[in-house]
């Protein structure tokens, strides 16, 4: 199967302008169907929840309420698996939560070097780039320069704590509450929680500048 | 295994690249993949630990070449072949030359329960920690043959143990079918200067099991 299973995905459409891995991967699922072993409709099902129901707004409704309720953060920091179970998000790829708190001192930042572990119950599938080599190789040796492609410069005087999940622990990152938000509502809080935020790669939004 | 999976701290690979308003999906075949990934992955004939093994051995030219979701469906290929699921016959031909193992489909019904389920990882704990909070550790210096989740740029490195997990699945035997083997976990703090001679105050946390570990 080595080499056939990719690289000429833009030279063999067929007439439905079909690519090539979306024939073989057709292919693949009609024989399992055949066996047996697949309900289409389950596959449905799966794609619809982690496009429509799983992705970074859970994790902005978790930091929102961090930021406004200690008696919250405190159980985040201590317990996050079942502090976030408690919002309605848990299960696959989020069995084991910790939450990361940043400071004006410690910037935390998460990577999976080895693959791709990512905390799907609060930040839905992960962007190709935190799956990619890019990502991958430099943020564990380069993290002020990885940061910098985000657009993102600490002062030097703040400690970069990466997390390389290498585990089945997933990590969230709770980025620093911005300025002047005291009066927010929590959807409103929400709505400054950028997913790259949550990751470390970027930093909650300024309300002044939110749309 | 040493493979070009164990990306940390090489070099190369150009700028990272962000696409804003990213979809989930870019294409249709990648939901098809993801899906029958996790549907197959539901007939538990294979665990978390076998599927990762099977992406990182696809060859490393093709490994690198590859998008996220192809990598996948060579995984599951392979996952499929392995477990007798299908013959390298029938993944050639797309036609079932045979008749099926016995296998209970994931039902649609059940989709959102198996999810909200997961598949917790941590273990009773059989002995006791050998290592404690604040103590200073080594990752050994160990080239496993298969499956390990220790990556090259730690091995020989003197870090801090700054959590202790409690004892969880250990990938090394999960990997390869010689059992759970339940070893304790724990988060070992690097800072940057051990890892690359840089005087950079970055730290670099990695969770690893005991069985990497030695006392320093």
């Amino acid at each position: 199967m080595a080499g056939n299973d990719h690289g000429d995905d833009h030279h063999h459409d067929d007439e439905h302008g079909l690519s090539g891995m979306a024939l073989k991967v057709k292919a693949l699922e009609s024989l399992l169907i055949d066996k047996g072993y697949i309900d289409p409709a389950a596959l449905d099902r799966l794609i619809e929840i982690y496009e429509k129901n799983i992705g970074p707004r859970n994790g902005a409704s978790v930091v929102a309420r961090a930021w406004r309720d200690p008696a919250f953060k405190a159980w985040l920091l201590a317990d996050a698996t079942a502090a976030i179970a408690s919002m309605g998000f848990a299960g696959r790829q989020g069995e084991h939560m910790v939450a990361l708190e940043n400071t004006e001192t410690v910037h935390n930042m998460v990577v999976c070097t080895l693959c791709s572990c990512y905390p799907w119950p609060v930040l839905g599938l992960p962007p190709v780039w935190y799956k990619s080599a890019p990502y991958r190789s430099r943020a564990v040796i380069d993290p002020r320069g990885v940061l910098a492609e985000f657009g993102v410069t600490l002062p030097k005087s703040t400690t970069v704590r990466l997390w390389d999940s290498t585990a089945e622990i997933r990590y969230l990152v709770i980025p620093l509450r911005p300025q002047n938000t005291e009066h927010l509502s929590d959807d409103r809080l929400a709505a400054l929680v950028t997913r790259d935020s949550m990751i470390g790669t970027g930093l909650a939004l300024s309300p002044d500048t939110a749309p | 295994m040493n493979g070009v999976h164990d990306m940390g701290g090489t070099a190369g690979f150009g700028p990272i690249s962000p696409q804003s308003d990213e979809p989930v999906f870019h294409e249709h075949w990648e939901r098809r993949v993801f899906a029958l990934t996790l549907a197959m992955g539901a007939a538990r004939k294979w665990n978390i630990d076998t599927s990762r093994h099977a992406r990182e051995t696809v060859p490393p030219v093709q490994y690198l070449s590859s998008s996220y979701y192809q990598l996948w469906f060579a995984g599951l290929r392979k996952l499929l072949s392995a477990a007798g699921l299908v013959g390298e016959d029938e993944l050639a031909s797309g036609t079932s030359l045979r008749p099926p193992t016995a296998v209970t489909p994931l039902k649609p019904e059940d989709v959102a329960s198996v999810l909200a389920r997961g598949t917790p990882y941590a273990r009773p704990s059989s002995a006791p920690a050998r290592f404690r909070l604040g103590e200073q550790v080594r990752a050994r210096n160990i080239h496993v043959e298969g499956h390990t989740r220790l990556p090259r740029y730690v091995r020989g490195r003197r870090g801090e143990i700054v959590r202790v997990h409690g004892t969880f699945v250990f990938p090394d035997s999960n990997a390869h079918g010689r059992g759970e083997d339940p070893q304790w976990l724990y988060t070992v703090a690097f800072t940057a200067a051990e890892l690359w001679g840089e005087t950079d105050n970055a730290i670099v946390n990695l969770d690893l099991w005991e069985p990497y570990l030695e006392g320093a």
